[in-house]
């Protein structure tokens, strides 16, 4: 059985404090002086991070820092120039078989959603399953109810995406990433497109996640949420990261002015 | 409290609200509504007579149409030619059976409740165009040949708009998908090719493969007219149709292109699985609007002298036995051609709301 069944019971996870299920040593994502330009643009400036299975990493910082573009290197949608990045073993390079393998294993949540109109709620669940993984059709179906009433809209599967709210698509998102069994999960600003009283339905979706022992890279500009999910915020500024704590220390006491800066301008309201 | 709803006000329902509204809304509507009554009016009774009234359907001969109303009785009598041009008689049922299976294989499409009805449409683009290419020119299994000079009429002009259609789409697709490739060498190629035919009159096309074509061919080396024509038509509506698709491509979000490369599906799969269904669907209006004009097209086979059924028409108007039936004749194409494009027309609107998932993105 993989870890996704481990789960703890939705509610327990949503109102005790998050445990920790699964947690070995092993590093899953290393990132090793990672440079990329757009252009002549230096965006990322020699990222460095080890990310442990089972991790749960939230990344912050203003708008334009490079954060968006530095998960999106990790399953390849954008190309690093310099430095490596391995993920599950395997080193993200020109090679398609590579990449290939690599996104099979990372799964991920955009801000626009990004759902697929053309099919239902199921269809788009079982897509990836049934031609990536090549999974016998009934045992897609299966799956892709397990994950959609995970999220809470199984009774939505027929419906096609354009009928469903904002909140309700992002978490048809989510399950149709987990809908292939990944191993690391990236949340690309998930919340930031919704309504407010749509985010927490998603958040909840996230922490539930989170509880069930789910590598996760997260940016977020959900302050809460790092505060009771995360094991390490990392800020980032202009392509850099600035700093990388545990969130007690990262929002009582950070050390670096621009964190200090960022966190007064957010937290202020 | 919530207020109670009310009716709406009541001179905007109902019949007497939609005339007021639509046709005497203005006195300048009111001018224009009854000018155009007028007109209408005026005009529906002669044609009403010429088509109808005081037409001739039945009869023998040239002689028995004397009113004034129009002379169907020359279609009636030349129908044969016009349907199968010079395809001998004793063979035609092999076309009759061609005319029967398209019914059977596109009626059904019309029809939203008829069962499995997919699967009809699916034998019309795959096993209709292989039955023709074995029951029309014969030749095999102990069907006796008929030559391609021979075929001509409303057949004619079907097998020349079928084959066009149906190759053209996929042939236009894949330029398409070349012509955003990011493999520099392929993308020129489509680029090239669609440049060239799209920039060519379809005229000079069907002249080039006529008279042009076997001159550069080696000896011996020999396709006939017909299949030539084809070879061009074909070629000159895909890079119309590449154009039309990429269009299609153009319009779909790059987040599509980045959750299917993020789910681990590669090039074919993406294309293939997200992205083409939806680019196709938007552009319904623009590929149906492609082929309504190229089946009018196939018209212009009659410069390179194949009779499609203008053509078929257009020779026996001027035939001294009958006096002036050149508007029935025009008019009897004119409608062959919109029942056809009318069909595909709807259907297209058909299938429009049919895909539509209610996603604007």
């Amino acid at each position: 059985m993989t870890e996704h069944n481990t789960a703890q019971n939705p509610e327990s996870a949503r109102t005790a404090p998050v445990e920790l299920t699964k947690r070995t040593d092993e590093t899953i994502i290393k990132v090793a002086d990672m440079h990329k330009w757009y252009g002549t643009f230096h965006v990322l400036k020699g990222l460095n991070l080890d990310v442990k299975e089972g991790e749960r990493i939230v990344i912050c910082g203003p708008s334009g820092s490079g954060k968006s573009t530095f998960i999106r290197c990790i399953n390849r949608l954008e190309e690093h120039q310099r430095g490596q990045i391995i993920v599950d073993g395997v080193e993200i390079t020109d090679d398609v078989k590579q990449i290939d393998t690599v996104r099979k294993e990372v799964g991920m949540v955009f801000q626009h959603f990004n759902l697929f109109p053309h099919l239902t709620v199921l269809e788009n669940c079982c897509l990836a399953p049934l031609w990536v993984r090549k999974v016998p059709k009934r045992e897609a179906l299966a799956t892709a109810m397990e994950y959609l009433d995970r999220v809470k809209i199984p009774e939505q599967a027929d419906k096609y995406p354009g009928q469903l709210s904002g909140g309700q698509q992002q978490r048809v998102a989510i399950a149709r990433a987990l809908c292939m069994k990944p191993k690391i999960m990236l949340f690309d600003e998930p919340t930031s497109a919704l309504d407010p009283e749509m985010i927490k339905e998603v958040l909840d979706v996230m922490i539930e996640l989170a509880g069930s022992g789910m590598t996760m890279i997260c940016v977020t500009h959900e302050m809460g949420f790092a505060k009771t999910v995360a094991d390490r915020v990392i800020f980032m500024d202009q392509g850099e990261i600035v700093e990388v704590a545990p969130p007690e220390e990262f929002f009582s006491n950070p050390k670096e002015a621009r964190t200090q800066q960022f966190l007064n301008q957010i937290l202020q309201h | 409290m919530s207020l109670p709803s009310e009716l709406p006000p009541r001179q905007d329902i109902g019949v007497i609200g939609w005339v007021r509204k639509n046709l005497f809304s203005t006195w300048y509507n009111i001018v224009l509504t009854l000018v155009a009554a007028y007109l209408v009016i005026t005009s529906a009774g002669p044609l009403l007579n010429w088509v109808i009234l005081e037409a001739t359907f039945t009869g023998e001969s040239a002689s028995d149409c004397s009113g004034e109303g129009a002379c169907w009785l020359f279609i009636g009598q030349r129908l044969n030619f016009f349907i199968y041009g010079f395809y001998p008689d004793a063979l035609q049922w092999r076309v009759d059976i061609m005319f029967g299976l398209l019914a059977v294989a596109f009626v059904p499409q019309f029809i939203e409740r008829f069962p499995r009805r997919k699967w009809f449409g699916i034998f019309g683009l795959t096993g209709l165009p292989l039955i023709g290419y074995i029951l029309i020119p014969g030749g095999w299994f102990g069907l006796e040949e008929v030559q391609s000079s021979r075929w001509g009429g409303l057949m004619l002009t079907l097998i020349l708009a079928y084959v066009g259609i149906l190759a053209a789409l996929p042939i236009g697709t894949i330029l398409a998908l070349g012509r955003r490739s990011d493999m520099p060498i392929i993308r020129g190629m489509c680029v090239v090719f669609i440049e060239v035919w799209r920039a060519v009159p379809l005229i000079t096309v069907l002249f080039m493969a006529s008279v042009m074509l076997p001159l550069f061919l080696p000896d011996g080396v020999n396709f006939e007219k017909l299949m030539r024509a084809l070879i061009g038509i074909t070629l000159w509506q895909s890079a119309y149709m590449a154009e039309v698709v990429r269009g299609g491509l153009q319009a779909i979000p790059k987040g599509q292109y980045e959750a299917a490369s993020a789910l681990g599906l590669g090039y074919w799969r993406k294309t293939g699985l997200v992205v083409l269904p939806q680019a196709l669907t938007l552009v319904i209006p623009g590929i149906v609007n492609t082929f309504i004009s190229l089946f009018k097209d196939t018209t212009l086979v009659l410069i390179i002298g194949l009779f499609d059924i203008l053509g078929a028409v257009q020779s026996t108007i001027t035939d001294p036995a009958w006096r002036n039936v050149t508007t029935e004749g025009y008019v009897f194409v004119a409608f062959c051609f919109w029942i056809f494009c009318f069909g595909m027309s709807r259907y297209s609107q058909n299938l429009e709301r049919k895909l539509d998932t209610g996603h604007k993105s």
